[in-house]
C-alpha cells in the first residue's frame, strides 16, 4: 500500500508527533506493514522538479497511489478562490489539487483535527476559510462533501486530534494496509473507533479527585481540572489516559485541561479555554451520558464526603497527606 | 536572463518556493515565496489572553514549545509575573529539549539526505553516505527516530506531551517534578546523551565542546576512530566546499535564551560584521516592512507591537506572505549559529571571522549547540527541587502590554500583545524564519536568503538544483512559523 501524504493549512505538527512513535523505528514498522511513502512533504527524497513531476503523475493517473493523506485544513479563502495556499512550484490552489486526487485513491485519510473538521485554523473569524476535507465544524460537507465514499465505500477517515497521537496514524494505516477498517469501525464522525470510542476520562490519574470533586484552583495543582481548570476529558473522545503520549504523558498528566481536541468544533469552545463555563456554580458541559439531576446529586454527595487528605492534596503541588496505614493485625 | 521557479522544497517545514534570475551559470537574484497563509494574528484578535497558550503553538508543530514559551512569556510581561525557580528550570528544559530535537531531526531527517542522490555517486564519500543517509531507508534515521523518540518522552514527563502542551504558563510549569521524576528526567538525558556520543560525535560532548579553532577542528576530523556522522558530514563539507557556499552573516542576531538565577545562559546581541563586535538589542529597533508582502501597508515599517496583519491577495509588487522584519533598518540572520556566535562560542567565531554564515558553519553551529546543551540541561534537572513551588498566579490587567522574546530552534522568535478590555487586541509575530526567508523591503534589499542565494552556480536545465537546496535547507527553515 502507498501513500501520498499532502499537507495544506496546518502545521506539521502531526507528522512531528507521529515521528515520536515508540514502537521501534517508525519507517520500519511502514516498511515490515508493506507500506510505501510515496511521496511525504518533510521526509522523501525527492525534491522540487523531482517532486513537482512525481505530483503531476499522480494528478493525470499515471502514477497509483492508494492513500490519500491530507494534514492541514483545506483552505477555501479568499472567496472560495484557494488563493491562501497555492503550491510551490505550480502555484496551483491546493484546494484543487486535492479535490482533484481524492477520487483517484482508494482511501482518503485527514490526519489531524485541521484536515478532519477545520480545526484551529478555523478559530476565530476563520481568516482563511478553512474546512476539513469532509466536514466544515460539526456539519458534513468541506472540500469532498457529506456523500463522499472512497473505492470501498468508506468516508473520509478522520484520524482527529491536535496533534493526532503516533499510534492513531500508524495503527490506522497499518489497518486500513491489511484491509482491516470497515463502515463500522469508524464512528459518526468518521474516526477510528478504536481510539474514539473510549474517553479522555477513562484512565485519568486524578480520578480520585474527580471522584470527591476536589478540584485544582491553578496550575501545577493536584486535584480534578474539570470543575474550575476547564478539563473537558468527561466528553472527549479518546484514549490519552490508557495508551499515554510520548512514554508516560497525556494532557492530564501534564497538568492541564483536556480541550476536547478530537472533537470538531474544539476551537471555539464559546469560553476561555483555561475556565469551566458554569450556571448556577453547575459546569454546563457535563460527563458524556450523565443525567444532569443525577450528576449534581452525586456531586453535592462526593463533595460532603470528602476526605481531609483528598482534599488538601488537591489544592497542592506535591503530597501534603499519604493514605493512612492500614494497622497490621495482632 | 533566464527564470528558474524552484520548489516544492521538501525536507523543511512547511511551503517554500524560490524564484531566480539566473545569468552565466549563476544566480542573479533571488525571490523568496511563503505560498501559505493561515492568519493567526487574526485568528486571536478578541479572544481571553490566556487562550494564546492554546492557540499560539499550534502555528507550528516543530517550534510549538517554542511558541508556548515566547506567548507564556508575553503574558507573564503584562502581568508583571516572574515564574519561580523550578518554573524558571522546567522552561529551560522543555525549551532545550525541542531545540536539541529540532536541530537533530533537520541534521539526520531534512539536511544530511540532500548527499544521497545520484549526482554525487562520483565523490569519494558516496558509498558511506547514501546508505546512512537515504530519506525513509536509510541506516542513520533507523538509528536516530528510536533516540529521539525516547529523548521525546522528557516531553510526556515534563510536559504531558509534544507538540502542543499547555504546561509552560506565565507563573512557571504546571507540571510539579517529584524526587523520583527528577531522576527519570536526569536518567532520560544521559541516554540521548548516549546515542549522541556513539553515533553522531563519537566522542564525549565534552570533547566536542572543547574544539576551540579551526585547527583543533581540523586535527579532530582526521583522527583515526571511530567513525561517526559528524565525521562524515566534515568529509562531505570539505570535498563539496560547503563552507563557500550560501554566504551571509554580514549582521547575526540573537534574543539571548535560558534565563539563570544571574541571567541569561546565552546573552542576547547582534554580531556586526563590519564593525567585528556584538551590538546591544533593544526591541525599539524592530521594525516590520510589509512593501513586497501580500498586506495592506501603512505609511512606514511598523514596530511589531503596532503592527497589523490584513491580508491583500492581489497586491501589485508583492510576492509572498511573509514580511520583512529589520533591525535598525537592516536584515539580518538568525539561528544557531547566530546565537553561539553572540555568545562567543569560540570555534564559532573562528567559523564565521573565516567564511562568515555558510552551509558548513550554520549546520556545525547546530551540533556544536547540541553538545554544549545537553551538559547544561544536566545540571538543570538537577537543580530542580521538589516540594518548592512550580507556579505562580497572577490577574491580566484589563489594560496591559507585554513582549515576549525567546530563542526557538532556528533563531529569534518575538510575540507583541495588547490586552485592552480584557481582551487580545493585537497580537504580533516575528519568527525566526521571517527574518531569514524575509522578502525585499520598501528600499528594495533582499532578504537573508535571497542574498546568500546570490552568486550560486545552476547549470542549465537543472530544474531541482542541489547547490540552492543546500543553502536553503542550511538555515532550517520552518515556513509554518514564518507566515502564520
Amino acid at each position: 500500500m502507498n501513500i501520498l501524504w499532502l499537507q495544506s493549512g496546518g502545521c506539521g505538527g502531526c507528522t512531528l508527533s507521529w515521528l515520536g512513535a515508540e514502537q521501534g523505528p517508525l519507517f520500519a514498522t511502514l516498511a515490515d506493514e508493506g507500506i510505501d511513502l510515496l511521496w511525504h512533504p518533510s521526509l522523501s527524497q525527492q525534491s522540487c522538479g523531482e517532486a513537482r513531476a512525481l505530483l503531476g503523475a499522480c494528478a493525470e493517473g499515471k502514477l497509483n497511489f492508494d492513500v490519500l493523506v491530507l494534514e492541514g485544513a483545506v483552505l477555501r479563502g479568499p472567496h472560495g478562490s484557494g488563493a491562501y495556499h497555492r503550491q510551490a512550484g505550480s502555484g496551483l490552489p491546493m484546494m484543487q489539487t486535492l479535490a482533484q486526487l481524492a477520487p483517484r485513491a482508494r482511501h482518503v485519510v485527514a490526519v489531524g483535527s485541521c484536515a478532519a473538521y477545520g480545526g484551529v485554523a478555523a478559530a476565530g473569524v476563520n481568516p482563511t476559510d478553512a474546512c476539513g476535507l469532509q466536514y466544515d465544524g460539526e456539519a458534513a460537507g468541506g472540500l469532498l462533501g457529506g456523500e463522499f465514499r472512497d473505492s470501498l465505500g468508506l468516508p473520509v477517515i478522520n484520524i482527529a486530534g491536535c496533534p493526532t497521537h503516533p499510534d492513531w496514524i500508524s495503527e490506522t494505516l497499518i489497518a486500513l494496509a491489511r484491509g482491516a477498517i470497515g463502515r463500522d469501525d469508524v464512528d459518526d464522525l468518521g474516526r477510528p473507533r478504536f481510539y474514539a470510542d473510549q474517553l479522555v476520562h477513562h484512565g485519568c490519574p486524578r480520578n480520585e479527585f474527580y471522584e470527591f470533586k476536589a478540584s485544582a484552583a491553578k496550575p501545577s495543582d493536584q486535584g480534578c481540572l474539570m470543575e474550575q481548570m476547564g478539563c473537558k476529558g468527561t466528553q472527549a473522545h479518546a484514549d490519552c489516559n490508557l495508551r499515554l503520549w510520548n512514554g508516560s504523558g497525556s494532557c492530564l498528566r501534564g497538568g492541564y485541561a483536556c480541550i476536547r481536541c478530537t472533537e470538531p468544533g474544539f476551537e471555539e469552545p464559546g469560553h476561555p479555554f483555561a475556565e469551566t463555563p458554569k450556571v448556577a456554580g453547575i459546569p454546563i458541559g457535563l460527563p458524556a451520558d450523565m443525567p444532569k439531576a443525577w450528576f449534581i446529586a452525586l456531586a453535592a454527595l462526593s463533595k460532603s464526603a470528602t476526605p481531609a487528605r483528598v482534599r488538601e492534596n488537591a489544592r497542592a503541588d506535591h503530597i501534603l497527606r499519604a493514605p493512612t496505614l492500614k494497622k497490621p493485625r495482632r | 536572463m533566464a527564470r528558474l521557479v524552484v520548489g516544492p522544497f521538501n525536507r523543511v517545514e512547511g511551503d517554500l518556493e524560490v524564484t531566480l534570475d539566473i545569468a552565466a551559470g549563476a544566480v542573479r537574484a533571488a525571490y523568496v515565496n511563503s505560498p501559505m497563509y493561515r492568519g493567526f494574528e487574526q485568528i486571536l484578535q478578541g479572544k481571553a489572553p490566556s487562550d494564546a497558550l492554546v492557540l499560539v503553538p499550534r502555528i507550528c508543530g516543530i517550534c510549538s514549545v517554542a511558541q508556548s514559551a515566547a506567548a507564556a512569556q508575553a503574558l507573564a510581561d503584562a502581568m508583571g509575573l516572574a515564574p519561580p525557580a523550578n518554573g524558571r528550570l522546567a522552561a529551560n528544559l522543555l525549551l532545550a529539549t525541542e531545540n536539541l530535537a529540532d536541530h537533530i531531526s533537520h541534521f539526520y531527517l531534512f539536511f544530511m539526505p540532500d548527499f544521497t542522490g545520484a549526482a554525487y555517486q562520483r565523490r569519494p564519500w558516496f558509498a558511506a553516505a547514501e546508505p546512512r543517509f537515504r530519506a525513509i531507508s536509510g541506516a542513520a534515521a533507523a538509528a536516530m527516530l528510536p533516540a529521539r523518540a525516547a529523548f521525546m518522552r522528557l516531553m510526556g514527563l515534563m510536559a504531558g506531551k509534544w507538540p502542543h502542551t499547555l504546561a509552560l504558563q506565565p507563573g512557571g510549569s504546571s507540571r510539579p517534578l517529584q524526587a523520583s521524576e527528577k531522576i527519570r528526567v536526569y536518567r532520560e538525558l544521559r541516554q540521548f546523551r548516549s546515542f549522541l556520543e556513539t553515533t553522531l560525535f563519537g566522542d564525549t560532548l565534552e570533547a566536542v565542546a572543547a574544539l576551540e579553532s579551526l585547527e583543533a577542528l581540523q586535527a579532530w576530523r582526521q583522527r583515526s576512530a571511530p567513525a561517526c556522522d559528524l565525521q562524515l558530514f566534515l568529509e562531505i563539507a570539505a570535498d563539496l566546499e560547503l563552507g563557500r557556499l550560501g554566504r551571509g552573516g554580514d549582521a547575526l542576531l540573537s534574543y539571548g535564551s535560558y534565563p539563570e538565577a544571574e541571567g541569561l545562559l546565552l546573552p542576547a546581541g547582534i554580531w556586526d560584521a563590519a564593525a567585528s563586535c556584538v551590538q546591544r538589542f533593544a526591541s525599539g529597533d524592530l521594525r516590520e516592512d510589509v512593501s513586497h508582502a501580500w498586506y495592506a501597508q501603512a505609511e512606514a515599517p511598523q514596530a511589531p507591537a503596532a503592527g497589523s496583519t490584513v491580508p491583500l491577495v492581489d497586491k501589485p509588487g508583492a510576492y509572498s506572505w511573509c514580511k520583512a522584519p529589520r533591525w535598525a533598518g537592516r536584515v539580518v540572520e538568525t539561528g544557531a549559529l547566530a546565537r553561539q556566535q553572540v555568545a562567543g562560542n569560540p570555534l564559532v567565531r573562528a567559523l564565521v571571522a573565516s567564511a562568515g554564515a555558510n552551509v558548513m558553519s550554520r549546520v556545525l553551529a547546530r551540533l556544536l549547540e547540541v553538545a554544549r546543551l545537553l551538559p547544561q540541561m544536566e545540571r538543570w534537572a538537577n537543580q530542580l527541587a521538589p516540594g518548592e513551588p512550580y507556579c505562580v498566579v497572577g490577574e491580566m490587567p484589563r489594560e496591559a502590554a507585554g513582549e515576549g522574546l525567546v530563542e526557538a530552534a532556528r533563531g529569534a522568535l518575538g510575540h507583541w500583545l495588547t490586552v485592552r478590555r480584557g481582551r487580545i487586541h493585537s497580537y504580533q509575530i516575528i519568527a525566526p524564519t521571517t527574518w531569514n526567508f524575509s522578502p525585499r523591503d520598501a528600499q528594495g534589499v533582499p532578504g537573508a536568503l535571497e542574498q546568500a542565494l546570490v552568486g550560486t552556480p545552476v547549470a542549465a536545465g537543472d530544474e531541482s538544483p542541489l547547490a540552492i537546496q543546500h543553502i536553503v535547507r542550511s538555515f532550517d527553515p520552518c515556513m509554518v512559523c514564518t507566515v502564520h
